[in-house]
């Protein structure tokens, strides 16, 4: 079968792979270039497990097929951290305990982040909606809730 | 077996010639947030995937002799980002907007909601409300057909072979006008519509000058309800007034029982529907906002 080649730049580094036409950037994230940190949940767009960036627009990225990312920028969870320093947004989930089996965060991190990026004061309400997309069966949300709430808190106090 | 195909459309006309080529079996690829589920699910087995997100013109909004043309591709965050569109046309952004999560928002757009043809799909009744164009392009040249003709069942649509929907043309707008979407959904957000409502008003003064009505969720096909927009037209939304209009709204309805409402609950639900949408259409008419949350 022919396969596709794709150049595209994950987490900043230019990286190339091979495809078929009908496989998703998850597939190609997680079974070809090693990166498991997105996690197939439903596989159709309805958990938010596998959310990425793609030219900095939060997706499910197991509704992206891998050849669309052609010349893309594609953020994932593993590009986060800065080395061993973790994103706010991670110590804080941490610290308030804002995770159990863990599955669900790895999208709900990379959609926080895409929310501060744009929007540095979320009322709760919009936090809350923004998240609507990633489900999470462990926690009740409040505790994902208050650290990106929390996180936002300082991030404005640091900028101050 | 001939194995699938992805292929880059580099403008409308190649698409359009990729879609010939592929005799029946082509499919576009927008944000594929119902080709790709579909797909999985196994009820689409394309042959060629034919992407059209690097054609400009398919996936931008664009500002024409006083109305809009929003490419057919254009992903809804970035539709809900135009300012202006936002203010002109608040009730086909926020009824766009209500598609899926924040993810599928950044991927989902008009032409895929109208391409796919669901009688509950969020985007139609607003636009059947604004009286929007669909912009169709094929081996046979251009054509545009009013949106509300555009689909003729559950998941069918009166496109011809090798024909693509390339973008939707909303008019001048008169001042004075606003519209409003509604829609019934047993949660907060992210589900499918018990029934959608589409209002779009012309106001002067007091007076409704124009309107029109979109109904989603109560037929095989989104409606145009001209008799709701009649009895609108010449009234002050007055009591009398908006009660005919509801009642114009569940005569025209011809809904299916199920999981999600009953025959008859979906046709009381219709008229409720129509008199929120028209008092809110009315009030950004008069330069009081409302947000969806």
């Amino acid at each position: 079968m022919a396969k596709i080649h794709v150049t595209t730049t994950i987490n900043g580094a230019p990286t190339e792979f091979l495809c078929d036409a009908n496989q998703t950037l998850l597939d190609v994230l997680r079974d070809t270039l090693g990166l498991t940190g997105s996690k197939e949940g439903c596989g159709s767009g309805d958990c938010g497990a596998c959310s990425v960036t793609v030219n900095g627009r939060l997706v499910c990225s197991c509704l992206v097929l891998a050849p669309e990312t052609e010349g893309a920028k594609v953020e994932t969870i593993e590009g986060m951290a800065d080395g061993e320093r973790l994103h706010p947004l991670q110590k804080k989930f941490v610290e308030m305990a804002a995770l159990q089996c863990g599955i669900c965060t790895p999208g709900f991190l990379v959609a926080s982040k895409a929310l501060l990026d744009r929007n540095p004061n979320p009322s709760e309400t919009e936090v809350r909606f923004w998240l609507a997309g990633n489900l999470c069966r462990c926690t009740g949300y409040d505790k994902i809730v208050s650290a990106v709430m929390e996180v936002a808190a300082e991030m404005r106090e640091t900028v101050r | 077996m001939t194995e699938i195909q992805y292929k880059v459309a580099k403008n409308i006309k190649d698409a359009c010639i990729l879609m010939a080529a592929a005799d029946g079996k082509g499919r576009i690829l927008a944000g594929g947030t119902d080709l790709l589920v579909q797909m999985k699910a196994g009820t689409q087995a394309p042959g060629t995937i034919i992407d059209v997100k690097k054609i400009p013109e398919m996936v931008t909004i664009a500002k024409t002799k006083g109305g809009f043309r929003i490419g057919a591709a254009t992903p809804a965050a970035v539709i809900g980002e135009h300012e202006e569109l936002r203010k002109t046309w608040p009730g086909v952004v926020e009824a766009i907007n209500l598609i899926g999560s924040k993810q599928i928002q950044g991927r989902a757009s008009p032409g895929g909601n109208l391409c796919n043809a669901s009688p509950a799909a969020d985007s139609v009744p607003a636009l059947v409300a604004a009286g929007a164009t669909v912009n169709i392009q094929g081996p046979g040249g251009k054509r545009q057909v009013p949106v509300e003709q555009f689909c003729t069942g559950p998941g069918r649509t009166s496109l011809q072979k090798g024909e693509i929907v390339v973008s939707l043309s909303l008019p001048a707008r008169p001042k004075g006008s606003s519209d409003a979407y509604l829609r019934l959904i047993p949660r907060t957000e992210m589900d499918i519509a018990v029934v959608g409502c589409g209002v779009s008003l012309t106001m002067k003064g007091d007076t409704v000058v124009a309107a029109r009505v979109g109904l989603g969720a109560v037929a095989p096909t989104v409606l145009l309800v001209e008799d709701a927009a009649k009895a609108l037209v010449g009234s002050q939304l007055e009591d009398e007034a908006l009660e005919a209009a509801a009642k114009a709204c569940s005569a025209a309805c011809r809904p299916i029982d199920d999981k999600r409402g009953t025959i008859r609950y979906r046709t009381k639900i219709a008229g409720v529907l129509l008199k929120r949408a028209a008092a809110i259409a009315r009030d950004r008419a008069n330069g009081i906002s409302h947000t969806a949350h």
